[in-house]
Order: structure tokens, then C-alpha cells, then sequence
């Protein structure tokens, strides 16, 4: 039986657990309580946390300069079509390292996992030139590629742990009974990871949404995504700050809530595995 | 399993499609994000309606990103933009590398100011035009320096900046006597510094690139800095930047802001600044050695080598620093809204001297020269910046070690000591020093 933890701890508990909650959302509270504020608000000292003028006027200018739309539908399409690639990649994958391990099958993890150790910007120069000469710059194909990439490490561990937990024995049976590779992998190892490649999915879609370094190199407007939109209201002269909240505001709140919504499954997926 | 695979390949064909279709005559314009180039943006219909054929794309950025966006683009050839927003650091860089088309078709050259026109000519080619320039100048609080006992005078030496400084603090009140940027960046504190440093006779490097950071000058400009900072300056000030300034001094937390000559605007508008009506203008401080601690700026339009649209390129750039953008965007907004800085006849004009701050920035363009900026003679180029590539570099590193100094994390010897090291060991690397 459980031991009962006294009323006076828990209390304690869930007040810490909604102070860190609260300090570690603060940024974003506060990003949006900055983009309803005018740009001499908004760096006014003391600082003003709710009672000013409210103002609609930031969200006003930045539909009026840029064109949200494309920018959002852009990283859209960046974020599922990476994922989407990753994913035909990365479960094969997985599934071979999980269920079929060779004798380095644990140094190929470290080694895929050791690429994303590398600063980007040390593969800039040639990446740039091979997209110079693919003509990928600026390109959608391009830049999903990349992203796919990018995150590919970050998937194959995260389905290799998940399929590390399915007993081999099952897929065996499915074997026995006739069912192809393929069969085996969509009708009887999928179903069963689903809670796993749904959170993979989830945390890929986050990553790809919110890169920054190699969205803002590789495009410039035909593909270029939310990331570049926020940077445009950025400005080392000037206040620009209820802007650049207001632009900030605008591009998080896709992926927020889809954070929102998504959260059980989020955290499920990242604890899946953590205590046995 | 099929057609999910055929669908992915068939929506990213189709946007790859989508992406490489563009118009014959598209000019994409990289710029950055300050108020006069989002104002253009929004006029262009002027050029469009003379020019149907040529289509305009503005990609706006944080001038950091763009700058690093666009060397690398210039740099690799990669062709994605046809008109670059650049900064006088890189033109002169830029110019001598062939990477920049000469300009054939600005609108009346010789009515550009001349300090301006010097650093963004190359070999006597004019490499860019200057659409918007700025120099730095003082800006205080007349309401504080009458309350002290003081005058301001219109071109003060830097015994007086310590001076007034010194009465109009206030620690209990919040009232700090000067606000400077201590920020670590060669756009930065460095950029403040150097300019400063040239007002004490001081240089970065002598005529055989020896760095000088071991010599009097450099000292007498590190200690005053240091010593006004601690006594009459901000708390935190080596995390101060312009914006950071700009936001004290609209506060009325400042007596003083040595700055950016743009900033006039933003602190004399009453929207945004608490002090609108109690600001005064004088010349960047000097220290009787002939020199003014002011620096030059300009952002100007440039074409990179390799565009495929040089002509309509060349078109764009005449119109949006020409002297008809000038009263376009005064018929439409005001002179006051007028990109300041680049021409002689802006000055001369009888509407536009009206403005507050116009005279001021004039005087403080005009005593600026990159080609002599400071007493003792100079291998290089630029007023607050040296014109050679490894420049940003060591700045920022040296800008960091001056930060820290400021901080308290070392005295000014140890910072100095320190930034001569880091600048002899760059420039031997990169064969300035034999």
C-alpha cells in the first residue's frame, strides 16, 4: 500500500511545482503581455506588468508589413514535410537497431548522435555552396532536407528506445505467421510504438518549427519560414521591442497549442522508458 | 504506405515548382529593419508605377543576421539577392574585392556629403549609395544641467562632460549623470571607444599595423571612461547598448547619452520619451587635440557582382537616394521623417533646418573624416571602425575584454595589456604583422 504523504507537504509540493511551472512559462507570459503594450511601454522603468494601456495597434503593423500567412504556412511545411521524411527513415532504422543489432550497432548511435555535437555554422560555408549549386537555396526541398537531417539523430534514438521496449518475441510470432518486413512493421510494430512515434512526432514538429540558424541562411523568401518573420522585427537602433513581441507572439502560438494539446502525449513519450 | 510516399514526394515537388518560379524582373532587396527603410518599403509605388517592368521583394532582417546572411551570400556567390543594405564597415572590405557592381546612375553624386561619399568610394568609384547617415553627438537633459549650475556649450570638451556629469548625479534619486554604451561588440562599446579614443589622440594601429593598445593614449581613454562610468553612470552599464540607453534616457533616468545622431528622433518624441521637451543637442566632446569623439555611419545601397539584374538594380538605387525620394517622403510624412545624413542640399534647405536636430547631426557628419580619423597618421579607413576584414573580429573580442573592465572584472591595465595580446596575435596571423 502507499504510503500517505502529508497534507502539509503536498501542499508544499504543488505550490514549488506551480512556482517553477510559472517561472519557466514567465518569458513566454510575459512576451505576450509586452505585445499589447506601445513601444514606449514596453521599455518603461519600472516596468508594468498588467495595468496599461492596452493595445491591439503592434498586431495592426505587423499584419500591415508582413505577409503572416506564407511565412506560417511555411514553416508548416517545412516542420511535417522534415518529419514526414525523417520518420520513412528513421523507423526502418530504429527498427533494425532495436531488433536486429550487429556487433557496432551502439557505436552507429554515438557516431549519429556525435553530429549533432557540431556547431552549424562549421558546416555552413560548404552546405551553402552545394545548395548553391543544386540551385536549392531558398527552396522548400532544400531546406526540408536539411531539417530532416537535422533531427534525424534525434529520432532513430528516440525509436530505437521506444522499440527497445516491445518484446522481439510478438514480431517473431508475426514472422511465424507469414507477415512480410513491411507488414511486420506497419500492422504489428507501429500500432504497438504508436504512443512513442507520436511523441517523436510531436517533438520533431516543435524542432523543426522553431530552427533558426539554418532557416535564416538557406531562405530568403520564397521558403522562408516564421523564424525570418520574427527576425525582421528585430532592430539594434530603435524601439522595437511590442513589435518583435507581437511578431513572437504570432509565431509561437501555432506550435503552443499544438503544445497544448498534445502535452500528455508529449510527456508520456519522453518519460516512456526512464523507470523500469 | 505507397501513396503516403508518393503524396510527400508529390506536395514537395510541387513547392520546389512553386519556389523556383519567379519573375524576370523581381528585384529582391535585402535590408535592415530602422524606420526609414520600412518607409520606403511602403512608397515604392512611386518607383513601380515609373518602372512597371521591375518587380520589388524586400527581405527585412536584424542588421546581425542580414550582415551574416549576406557575406555569406556575396561571399559564395550565391546570387539571392540583386540590391544589399550595407553598412560603411563593409563597403571599403567589400569594394576592393570586386564584389560590388560601381555605381553608374545615382542621382546628382556631388550633392552627397562629402565625409559620407569618401568611405563608400573605392579606387574613385562610388561603390554605394548612402540612403540614410549618422554620426554621434550628445544629448542631455536641460532641465538637469540648468538645475546643476551648468551650460552645456555647443561643442564641449570631455573636462566637461566629467564635470556636469558629476553634479547632475543623483544614486538615490536614480538620476545618473551619463549614460555610454557598454555592451561588448565592435558595433557596440567598441564602436563608442574607438571613436572616443580618437578624441584622446589615440589609434587602433600605427602606420606598420603595430597594435597601440600599449601606448598613453589608449590608457588616458580607458581610465577616464572607466572612472566617469563608475561615478556617474548606470548600474549594469556594461550591459548597455543603444536600445538600453535610449530606454533610460526616455525614462529621465539619464543627464546625458552620447550617442547615435538618429536617437534625436526617438528621444523628442513624446509617444515613447518621458523627457521630449527638456532635451538638448551639442557635438560629440573633444579634448583639444583637434579630433571630436564622434563617429560616421551610412547605410547605403549596393549591387553585388554577379546580379543578373545590374540595370534595373542600378534604377532602384538612383531613385531611393535621389533628392525626389527626399520630398516624396516629406510631401507624404513631414521633413522630420526625412532619411538624414547623405546630401548637401537636404542641409540647405530651408524646410527641412526647421527640424530640431538637423543642424547638429550636419556639424557632427561634417567633423568626422574615416580617411583621418584621429591625430596621429593611420594605415586604414573608418571613424569608429578599421576597414579590414579581421576588424570585426578582434573588435568583438576586445570589446568583450573592455566590458569586462567596466564590469570590474579587471582594471584597465590588465583589460589593455590584455587587448594588445589578442589583436598582435590576429594580426600576425593574418600577415599584417611580418
Amino acid at each position: 500500500m502507499a504510503r500517505a504523504v502529508p497534507l502539509r507537504r503536498k501542499l508544499i509540493f504543488t505550490a514549488l511545482a506551480w512556482g517553477i511551472g510559472f517561472v519557466i512559462f514567465f518569458p513566454i507570459l510575459w512576451t505576450i503581455l509586452t505585445s499589447f503594450k506601445t513601444e514606449g511601454e514596453a521599455v518603461s522603468l519600472p516596468p508594468s506588468f498588467l495595468f496599461f494601456d492596452w493595445t491591439l495597434e503592434n498586431y495592426g503593423i505587423v499584419q500591415e508589413r508582413s505577409d503572416y500567412l506564407k511565412f506560417a504556412s511555411n514553416s508548416v511545411i517545412l516542420a511535417l514535410g522534415s518529419t514526414l521524411l525523417a520518420l520513412l527513415i528513421a523507423v526502418p532504422a530504429a527498427w533494425a537497431m532495436a531488433f536486429a543489432p550487429g556487433k557496432r550497432t551502439k557505436d552507429l548511435l554515438m557516431w549519429m548522435l556525435s553530429t549533432k555535437m557540431m556547431p552549424p555554422v562549421g558546416a555552413l560555408i560548404p552546405l551553402y555552396l552545394i545548395f548553391r549549386d543544386l540551385k536549392l537555396l531558398d527552396s522548400h526541398v532544400g531546406i526540408v532536407m536539411v531539417l530532416m537531417l537535422l533531427n534525424l539523430p534525434i529520432i532513430i534514438w528516440m525509436l530505437y528506445t521506444y522499440f527497445k521496449e516491445i518484446p522481439g518475441e510478438i514480431l517473431e510470432a508475426s514472422r511465424m505467421d507469414g507477415a512480410s518486413i513491411g507488414k511486420e512493421l506497419i500492422y504489428v510494430l507501429a500500432p504497438m510504438a504508436l504512443p512513442g512515434i507520436a511523441s517523436t512526432v510531436l517533438l520533431n514538429i516543435i524542432l523543426a518549427w522553431n530552427e533558426s540558424f539554418w532557416t535564416l541562411t538557406l531562405t530568403t523568401k520564397n521558403a522562408a519560414p516564421l523564424t525570418q518573420f520574427i527576425a525582421s522585427y528585430s532592430s539594434p537602433e530603435g524601439l522595437f521591442w511590442a513589435k518583435l513581441s507581437a511578431a513572437s507572439t504570432m509565431a509561437i502560438a501555432p506550435i503552443l497549442v499544438l503544445g497544448w494539446f498534445a502535452q500528455k502525449q508529449l510527456v508520456r513519450g519522453l518519460t516512456f522508458g526512464a523507470v523500469k | 504506405m505507397k501513396s503516403l510516399l508518393a503524396g510527400i514526394l508529390g506536395a514537395i515537388s510541387l513547392a520546389a515548382l512553386a519556389s523556383t518560379a519567379s519573375a524576370e524582373t523581381t528585384l529582391t532587396i535585402a535590408t535592415v529593419n530602422n524606420g526609414d527603410m520600412i518607409r520606403m518599403q511602403g512608397l515604392t509605388e512611386d518607383f513601380t508605377k515609373a518602372n512597371p517592368d521591375i518587380k520589388l521583394e524586400w527581405v527585412t532582417l536584424e542588421e546581425n543576421v542580414l550582415r551574416e546572411k549576406v557575406t555569406t551570400d556575396i561571399a559564395t556567390k550565391g546570387g539571392q539577392f540583386d540590391v544589399l543594405t550595407i553598412g560603411t564597415y563593409e563597403v571599403p572590405i567589400w569594394g576592393k574585392k570586386g564584389w560590388l557592381v560601381p555605381l553608374t546612375q545615382v542621382d546628382d553624386p556631388a550633392d552627397l556629403l562629402p565625409a559620407i561619399a569618401g568611405g563608400l568610394t573605392v579606387d574613385g568609384k562610388l561603390m554605394a549609395s548612402p540612403f540614410y547617415g549618422e554620426s554621434s553627438m550628445v544629448m542631455y537633459r536641460t532641465d538637469l544641467v540648468e538645475a546643476a549650475g551648468e551650460k552645456m556649450p555647443d561643442a564641449p570638451t570631455w573636462a566637461d562632460i566629467k564635470r556636469i556629469a558629476d553634479k547632475i548625479t543623483n544614486k538615490d534619486k536614480e538620476i545618473y549623470g551619463v549614460c555610454l554604451r557598454g555592451k561588448a561588440g565592435w558595433g557596440e562599446n567598441m564602436a563608442f571607444l574607438t571613436a572616443t579614443s580618437n578624441s584622446f589622440g589615440a589609434r587602433w594601429f600605427d602606420e606598420n599595423w603595430k597594435p597601440q593598445f600599449d601606448q598613453k593614449e589608449w590608457k588616458d581613454t580607458l581610465d577616464f571612461y572607466l572612472e566617469l562610468m563608475k561615478a556617474d553612470g548606470p548600474p549594469g552599464a556594461s550591459s548597455n547598448g543603444f536600445n538600453e540607453n535610449l530606454a533610460l534616457f526616455n525614462a529621465g533616468k539619464c543627464g546625458m547619452w552620447i550617442d547615435a545622431t538618429v536617437a534625436a528622433s526617438f528621444v523628442t518624441n513624446p509617444k515613447d520619451s518621458k523627457v521630449a521637451d527638456k532635451v538638448g543637442f551639442a557635438l560629440a566632446p573633444d579634448n583639444g587635440l583637434g579630433k571630436r569623439g564622434n563617429w560616421l555611419w551610412a547605410w547605403s545601397l549596393a549591387i553585388p557582382a554577379g546580379t543578373q539584374k545590374e540595370d534595373a538594380a542600378q534604377k532602384f538605387i538612383s531613385w531611393a537616394t535621389s533628392k525626389h525620394y527626399t520630398e516624396l517622403v516629406a510631401g507624404k510624412e513631414g521633413w522630420a521623417n526625412v532619411p538624414p545624413g547623405t546630401r548637401t542640399s537636404l542641409y540647405a534647405n530651408p524646410e527641412y533646418a526647421k527640424v530640431p536636430f538637423a543642424k547638429m547631426t550636419l556639424d557632427s557628419i561634417n567633423s568626422a573624416d574615416p580617411t583621418k580619423p584621429t591625430v596621429k597618421p593611420v594605415p586604414y579607413v573608418g571613424v569608429q571602425f578599421v576597414a579590414i576584414p579581421e576588424f570585426a573580429g578582434i573588435a568583438t573580442t576586445v570589446g568583450q575584454i573592455f566590458s569586462a573592465a567596466l564590469a570590474g572584472e579587471k582594471t584597465a591595465d590588465e583589460a589593455l595589456a590584455e587587448a594588445q595580446d589578442v589583436t598582435t596575435r590576429e594580426m600576425t596571423k593574418a600577415g599584417y604583422i611580418k
